[in-house]
């Protein structure tokens, strides 16, 4: 175990800036997740890490020790690869075995070594198989294994369950997350996926266009997004945007209800939902529409789940409530997130 | 519509069919090479193979069918067995080298450093240039008075003065080094071919892993490129054993045959000393050897490959 910590990390590929000075601590033992999308610089930043990067200026810093001219060998770290990287020559056992050869360890010791991974991982009757023979979720995990095996102080997990079925996908988060908090090992994960990074994560960082948007607990970063960036990315569907003045009004789409579902002791704020398209998605019915009196040309949608029984007819308006205190407002021009005290001013 | 202008329609239906079927299309695109094949590759090939049984020379109208009795007079002929052993010394050697050279030079060339483009020009230029011409220019390379290596030698500080193409261990060295010369462009193409199909992921694993560089390159790289290399190396094998320009041009066999290989002996018996009979069973004679080579590397090479 160990904390892993960047300073002032920045990676230009020409005149192009793929990582622009990130800040990170991560601590130890922490689950930690890069959430972004594509070309936003979270696998660079990883690979940096790793040491497979070499990063323009700043400092990578592993168990309190700066690790900038070590090689990958040599930052006790194991990775693993959304290809999974398995060698297609070698068998699964002597897959497993291959870091702990590399690292010179005593020989007789290994195939010991070598079992309780994949014991770990439930592979163990797969041994003697090559890569090729086995199914996406099975690679994955000799992958893990493959990791885990010589107790690296430190886990990088490059989108490790994007080559995975939806169902298997969620069995495998759950089996990942318990693997991540028996092991206790500093994990930094990276995904475009914010079910994943929400489930996974002890924190998320939300990256954009190479810099850190917003780091925190994953229900932070979904209830307080810094900016209409981490707002309109976490979320499905994402929030919703009103211009209101010089500001921009955030509201997720869950949070309108029709009038009454919400005690009458809390704050609320009313509104008219015209109702323009009605999506049925099984526990959720998405209303697709604009609020009527206050931003007729702006779509708004609102999600309502399948026990909340209203009426919705496509042409009706329909009164909701927001509870104040669930209202976000933001700058226009900047997208930052503004003073909170002027958040309920616009209704 | 005018009968002329149906005919058109008609006409354009039918061709459309024809490169609409891939059953026809197919048979018509292979169709030139298959003749090719055939009319080059498959007539003299059968032609030599007739020959062989017979006793036919270029002063005899006809031929005569006399069994084995060429092949058998062929295999006893000193000359023969001097060329054989030859033929595999110059091709083990030869293939020996072009592997070891072509690893290192692919290796070399898949990293980025600055004129790569230049080097990898270069290299491949003997490929490109006509063997005849490269040839002679090595003839002139190795030359008893002119030599510019001899020159360079003495120039380094180094007595004596060998002549390359007149000593028999100098002259088979020399064909060797001619050889190598001339095969290790295309091993190295396709040896850069198979290690720029190795995914980066499983170098950057291997480095994670802890892996060294000769780790890395004996349990990594080199059993990932085994299948590729295996081509590479029947492709120079096939060559070494059935080509004899660079020998032509050199050496023409000598001194004292010591650099004859099959393909130069079975040239000189039957094209130079008219003796077509005795030609094509030479040539004939490592026909069997190949074919069982390249079955051999073909079943290696398809067990060994991993994806």
């Amino acid at each position: 175990m160990a904390t892993v910590e960047t300073r002032a990390i920045r990676k230009e590929f020409g005149d192009h800036t793929a990582v622009d000075c990130v800040d990170l601590q991560i601590r130890e033992g922490e689950f930690l997740v890069l959430l972004g999308p594509s070309g936003c610089g979270k696998t660079t930043l990883l690979r940096m890490i790793a040491g497979l990067e070499k990063q323009t200026s700043g400092d990578v810093v592993i168990g309190g020790r700066v690790v900038n001219d070590l090689p990958p060998r040599a930052r006790r770290i194991a990775m693993v690869f959304q290809s999974y990287a398995l060698y297609p020559h070698l068998t699964v056992e002597q897959n497993i075995a291959f870091p702990l050869k590399a690292q010179g360890a005593d020989p007789r010791t290994i195939p010991a070594s070598v079992r309780q991974a994949a014991t770990t991982v439930g592979i163990e009757q797969l041994l003697h198989r090559k890569p090729r023979q086995l199914s996406g979720g099975e690679r994955q995990r000799v992958a893990l294994a493959r990791a885990m095996v010589r107790s690296p102080d430190v886990f990088l997990l490059d989108e490790p369950l994007s080559n995975l079925d939806a169902k298997l996908r969620t069995l495998a988060r759950d089996e990942l997350q318990q693997f991540q908090r028996r092991l206790g090992t500093t994990t930094i994960y990276v995904t475009h996926d914010q079910v994943e990074a929400m489930g996974l994560g002890d924190r998320i960082a939300v990256m954009s266009a190479g810099k850190v948007r917003q780091l925190g607990k994953p229900q932070e970063v979904y209830d307080d997004p810094a900016d209409t960036f981490v707002a309109g990315f976490l979320g499905s569907p994402p929030m919703n945007f009103v211009e209101r003045g010089d500001g921009l009004l955030g509201f997720r789409p869950e949070h309108l209800l029709p009038k009454g579902s919400y005690p009458t002791t809390e704050p609320l704020v009313d509104l008219w939902f015209r109702v323009d398209r009605i999506e049925h998605l099984g526990a959720d019915r998405l209303l697709y529409g604009a609020l009527r009196d206050i931003a007729k040309d702006q779509k708004v949608i609102v999600s309502l789940p399948s026990t909340v029984h209203m009426p919705a007819e496509p042409g009706q308006a329909y009164e909701l409530s927001i509870k104040r205190r669930d209202l976000r407002l933001f700058d226009k021009q900047t997208g930052r997130r503004a003073a909170a005290q002027a958040e309920p001013g616009p209704l | 519509m005018s009968g002329a202008g149906r005919a058109d329609r008609a006409d354009g239906l039918a061709r459309t069919r024809i490169v609409d079927s891939e059953r026809w299309l197919g048979r018509l695109m292979l169709a030139p090479a298959v003749v090719y094949v055939l009319a080059l590759v498959g007539v003299p090939f059968l032609l030599a193979i007739f020959y062989g049984f017979t006793n036919v020379s270029v002063s005899s109208a006809r031929a005569s069918f006399v069994g084995l009795a060429t092949f058998r007079r062929a295999v006893e002929d000193p000359a023969f067995r001097t060329a054989l052993g030859n033929t595999f010394l110059f091709a083990c050697i030869s293939q020996a080298l072009v592997v070891l050279l072509a690893s290192i030079l692919a290796t070399a060339l898949q990293k980025d450093f600055r004129g790569k483009w230049l080097v990898r020009l270069l290299i491949l230029l003997p490929w490109v240039a006509p063997v005849s011409l490269g040839s002679i220019a090595w003839l002139w390379m190795f030359d008893s008075i002119y030599s510019v290596i001899n020159w360079t030698l003495r120039f380094l500080g180094f007595s004596g003065w060998p002549i390359w193409l007149g000593q028999p261990r100098l002259a088979m060295s020399a064909i060797i080094t001619v050889q190598v010369w001339r095969t290790l462009p295309l091993a190295t193409v396709i040896l850069l071919g198979g290690l720029s199909s190795i995914p980066q992921d499983l170098h950057d694993a291997a480095e994670i892993d802890g892996a060294g560089f000769f780790r890395h390159l004996f349990q990594i790289t080199l059993p990932l490129i085994l299948p590729i290399q295996l081509v590479a190396l029947l492709f120079g094998f096939v060559f070494a054993f059935t080509d004899m320009i660079v020998i032509y041009v050199l050496t023409r066999g000598g001194p004292y045959d010591s650099t004859q290989v099959l393909a130069s002996l079975a040239f000189f018996k039957g094209i130079d000393g008219g003796d077509l009979a005795g030609g094509a069973a030479t040539a004939l004679f490592l026909l069997p050897v190949l074919a069982a080579v390249a079955v051999l590397m073909l079943r290696l090479a398809r067990r060994t490959e991993v994806t």
